[in-house]
């Protein structure tokens, strides 16, 4: 295994969308586990993407499950993952690895559904709910190009909660 | 540390960033924000001409836009960044002392302000002061609602949360 570089902003590359992962092979698992060993000699990172080591591939890895007291799935790789349905929205503060010192608030959807393929190539389907679906969502947007500073709402926004998200319900 | 008030009005920032880019100097971090309809900002400045000159060059800008200039030599740097942990929201019927009260509270158990917003919603014969602190505390959130709780009494809603700031 292998400590891979991350990208960090400016890199221009960052802003590339990744391409479908389509060989499920030993190079690709291989690749994952130095992802992950990447992800977690950062700073207490909860996931990563290909991309912020420079393989502008769609796969994600996603791990809450250091953090107490949530819900999640554990350990998660995403291989070409797509959202298929988000509900509800909130405003939680990110940062990121590729973003070294500064953190800012973000709205992301309350819960998520998302198709994907595991390292095998098998599709699995999830269900999840904050601070997971938060980290997944986070991540995908690396397979597209974008950072969390893109998304980034005035400290203002917050002042006024919204009751429709706490309800789960409808649209918003 | 430059501080500027003043009626607001569009370009503001602009005019005066660019009289101290020509004036050679560097901004840090910033924040701008219109309170009760004023121009506010405080600002980072560092490099270029010296403080006394630094009035200098501000001062046909300032006269310009009727904008008020202090100006205080600090310590400061970037990269002194500090996560907040907790996130304390109050909602309460607007009346005098909401403010010192909550965070009167808050500072008895060692919480450190980092950032704190506040506005006045509703209408003028119900007005509904709204205020979101986002701040660092060693302290849990269940000492934190204690330390809070018997503000309830007062009409004041607080809600404390903790603040999980994600890294992906």
């Amino acid at each position: 295994m292998a400590i891979l570089d991350v990208l960090t902003l400016p890199d221009p590359r960052l802003r590339q969308a990744s391409q479908p992962v389509t060989r499920f092979d030993e190079e690709l698992r291989a690749f994952i586990d130095d992802l992950d060993e990447t992800r977690r000699v950062g700073p207490a990172a909860v996931g990563i993407a290909a991309p912020q080591v420079g393989r502008f591939q769609r796969i994600a890895i996603v791990d809450v499950s250091a953090k107490k007291g949530i819900a999640s799935h554990g350990f998660l790789v995403l291989v070409n993952p797509e959202i298929t349905h988000w509900e509800g929205f909130e405003i939680g503060r990110e940062g990121c690895l590729s973003v070294p010192d500064f953190t800012g608030n973000v709205i992301r959807a309350t819960r998520i559904r998302l198709g994907a393929r595991d390292p095998l190539g098998e599709p699995v389907e999830l269900e999840m709910e904050g601070f997971e679906a938060r980290a997944v969502q986070h991540e995908i947007d690396h397979l597209d190009g974008l950072l969390f500073v893109d998304r980034v709402v005035s400290r203002r926004t917050d002042l006024f909660r919204r009751k429709v998200y706490q309800t789960g319900r409808g649209p918003v | 540390m430059l501080t500027l008030v003043g009626e607001d009005r569009p370009g503001i920032v602009a005019k005066v960033t660019d009289a101290l880019y020509k004036a050679g100097c560097t901004l840090g971090e910033a924040s701008m924000i219109r309170l009760g309809g004023n121009f506010t900002i405080m600002m980072m400045v560092s490099g270029g001409v010296c403080p006394r000159d630094l009035e200098e060059v501000l001062s046909p800008v300032a006269a310009a836009l009727g904008l008020r200039v202090h100006l205080d030599s600090v310590d400061g740097g970037l990269h002194r960044h500090l996560t907040p942990n907790v996130q304390v929201r109050v909602v309460g019927a607007d009346r005098a002392g909401i403010v010192a009260k909550v965070t009167g509270a808050l500072a008895a158990v060692g919480f450190n302000i980092l950032e704190l917003e506040s506005d006045v919603a509703g209408d003028r014969r119900q007005p509904v002061y709204i205020m979101n602190i986002q701040g660092y505390s060693n302290a849990t959130i269940e000492a934190l609602e204690q330390a809070v709780a018997g503000l309830g009494a007062d009409g004041i809603a607080v809600d404390v949360a903790p603040v999980e700031t994600l890294i992906g």
